[in-house]
């Protein structure tokens, strides 16, 4: 359980770092995030949501069954589309009007 | 290491659900009082509540009063809960919703604009932002500073009353002498006292904030608090893996607990929290094991729901049917009972209070899931006590002026920082004595390992080991405040653990299978022991209080 921060994609604005309720995201020389405890991760993805130019991304330990997917968010408007990639390079979408309930 | 100083009328620890709201009430009752919230995260999105929230799961619909709610909390704990305390949160649970709404909340309404409720105290919401929402409107109030990322590491207590506390600045090595004229500890429960379902690489991957690491309850133990009932922990039972929630499942589109013959099994048990635990446990030790809820068969409309909902408080169940390529319609959901924890959000764990919320402590307040005797709060009855705990703290200040903390005090915890700082590391780490607290907590203790089960023989071992630890952790070193935050961690974790060892062994009955499954004493027995177990911390050791249960939901105050 953890997450996993494209360097290439950071643009070091700390927004990820301000969220964490663990404290977790430190920055390195470069001022780049990178999570320093990666197995303190609650997977609360706060910081995920956070990111503008979405390059962090979530995934399930193998430990918990994890199998290599990955899944982030991008916020358009009210619309969360949340986003899986599959290892075999696949991808598919869920999208979340955050203006409308859940129905369970 | 700098020092600061900073002086506020009423200090709030902890800027979760409670916190914030607290903060709120004290806002509008005057802005002439200054607040301080304490935060050792960003209250954006700290606590229980960084990922968001399935539902409301404390509210009184039509044709239900708070009674009914009081009276289901007390069913659920099978009568070891205080009256008064249920009766006055359900009061407000209606008002704090309204406030909730107003602020920006999604709850979902019928056409006719009311609520829509699933069952008869629950509605339904999108509850990802519910702390982003919070937070704002604390943010917004011109009375109240929020110093985040301060870790409040001890009271400042003189002869029974609370004069301030002390923090530690995670990211500007700074230590923080707060005095304050009241205060209000809205910290989080215990979490990361007992060995976690999956302990390596995801060991965080727990049902609640592995951050929660019980620094209110630790801190009114150190400084004499009268607590209540630790001995009623707190099992959630969960998707398998991913520890997500399975009341979605259960009450949204009404999965059945089933076992691998394909028995619904929930009713052989019993429909409480701690039997719903109980009966899956024992369906495993008799070889029906594993046990599921029964999804099979659901819609597709209802496969997509479910995703969702669960993207909007546990995104991790989603990415488990995704990368299974099967939905719940197509599989089962394999259930498990989690680690204990110690949370009065959930059950009654926490500090003996009055029904205004204040402590034993003269000027400390306590709301949400440090308050105890209050079981079943949920989101809503944790802003129903912040708000009263913020009522009671206002009251008080008003009479009663603040006091200095003496230097010699401050000296002495400033020495115990400095010297996890710079003396030379010892053989072990934190990590490595935090991994011996949570197997001597699953061996011991009635963890996982032995199916939640325990006798006193096993308790006298843990709590041995656990003070060993205690004295172990003086070793520790740290390279920076955030390690030393974790060494704060540890000590407040072993404190907790030794107070519920006592608390397990002072109760003679087994009340809540699972919860407190008592070995020594196998049956539940009404004619002594309908009592709150509580202890206060006297020269080092815990003393044991019984006190009789009282219902009617009289008014209760402190006396003896």
């Amino acid at each position: 359980m953890s997450i996993t921060i494209d360097k290439n994609k950071c643009i070091g604005c700390g927004k990820c770092h301000e969220v964490c309720p663990g404290t977790l995201i430190k920055f390195d020389s470069d001022k780049k995030a990178f999570i320093k405890y990666p197995k303190d991760c609650w997977g609360c993805t706060s910081c995920i949501k956070e990111c503008p130019v979405y390059a962090i991304r979530f995934y399930l330990g193998a430990d918990i069954g994890g199998m290599g997917s990955f899944l982030h968010t991008e916020k358009k408007g009210d619309i969360l589309r949340w986003i899986i990639e599959k290892p075999d390079g696949s991808i598919s979408e869920i999208r979340i009007n955050t203006k409308e309930s859940n129905q369970y | 290491m700098k020092t600061e100083k900073i002086k506020t009328d009423v200090l709030i620890i902890g800027g979760g659900t409670a916190g914030c709201y607290a903060a709120l009430t004290l806002a509008e009752q005057t802005e002439e009082i200054h607040v301080l919230i304490c935060e050792k995260a960003n209250i954006k999105r700290s606590g229980c509540l960084a990922a968001g929230v399935n539902a409301l799961n404390a509210y009184i619909t039509k044709s239900h009063v708070p009674q009914d709610y009081a009276d289901y909390a007390l069913k659920d704990a099978d009568g070891i809960a205080r009256e008064d305390l249920l009766v006055t949160m359900s009061e407000r649970l209606n008002a704090v919703t309204a406030k909730l709404e107003n602020l920006g909340f999604v709850i979902l309404k019928d056409e006719n604009g009311n609520y829509v409720s699933r069952g008869w105290r629950n509605l339904k919401i999108n509850g990802e932002n519910i702390k982003p929402i919070l937070a704002d409107a604390v943010s917004a109030l011109s009375n109240t500073t929020i110093l985040n990322r301060v870790n409040i590491i001890d009271f400042a207590v003189q002869d029974n009353h609370i004069i301030g506390a002390y923090g530690i600045g995670i990211e500007n090595d700074t230590f923080y002498v707060i005095e304050a004229n009241a205060v209000i500890i809205a910290t989080g429960g215990a979490a990361g006292s007992y060995k976690p379902n999956n302990p390596g690489f995801s060991r965080h991957k727990m049902w609640y904030p592995p951050f929660n690491t019980g620094a209110g309850y630790a801190m009114g133990i150190r400084a004499g608090a009268e607590m209540t009932t630790f001995e009623m922990r707190f099992i959630a039972l969960r998707c398998k893996d991913t520890i997500s929630p399975t009341g979605t499942l259960a009450q949204g589109v009404g999965a059945k607990q089933i076992n691998s013959f394909g028995e619904v099994y929930e009713q052989k048990y019993g429909l409480t929290t701690s039997e719903r635990v109980y009966g899956t446990v024992n369906e495993n030790l008799e070889g029906r094991g594993p046990c599921y809820l029964r999804t099979e068969g659901i819609t597709p409309e209802q496969d997509e729901s479910l995703k969702k909902a669960y993207l909007n408080m546990s995104p991790s169940q989603t990415l488990k049917w995704l990368e299974s390529g099967k939905n719940p319609s197509e599989q089962n959901v394999e259930i498990e009972g989690t680690e204990p924890y110690i949370i009065g959000g959930h059950t009654a764990s926490g500090y003996w209070i009055d029904t205004h919320r204040a402590t034993t402590i003269q000027g400390l307040f306590a709301a949400g899931d440090v308050a105890g005797g209050c079981p079943q709060k949920y989101v809503t009855g944790a802003l129903a006590e912040g708000e009263i705990a913020a009522e009671s703290a206002g009251k008080f200040i008003q009479n009663h002026a603040s006091e200095p903390i003496p230097t010699e005090e401050i000296a002495s915890h400033q020495k115990e920082v400095l010297k996890f700082l710079t003396q030379k590391a010892g053989q072990f780490t934190t990590e490595q004595l935090e991994e011996a607290m949570q197997t001597i907590m699953d061996s011991y203790a009635g963890g996982i390992k032995t199916n939640y089960r325990f006798n006193s023989k096993q308790l006298a071992i843990a709590d041995a080991k656990i003070q060993q630890l205690m004295q172990l952790s003086d070793t520790l070193h740290a390279d920076d405040f955030q390690e030393l935050m974790y060494i704060y961690e540890l000590r407040e974790r072993l404190t907790v653990c030794r107070s519920v060892i006592a608390h397990l062994n002072a109760r003679h009955e087994t009340r809540w299978h699972s919860f407190a499954e008592n070995l020594d004493y196998p049956e539940k027995d009404d004619i002594n022991w309908k009592k709150y177990v509580n202890s206060r911390l006297e020269n080092g050791e815990i003393k044991i209080i019984l006190r009789d249960v009282i219902y009617g939901g009289a008014p209760y105050e402190h006396h003896n």
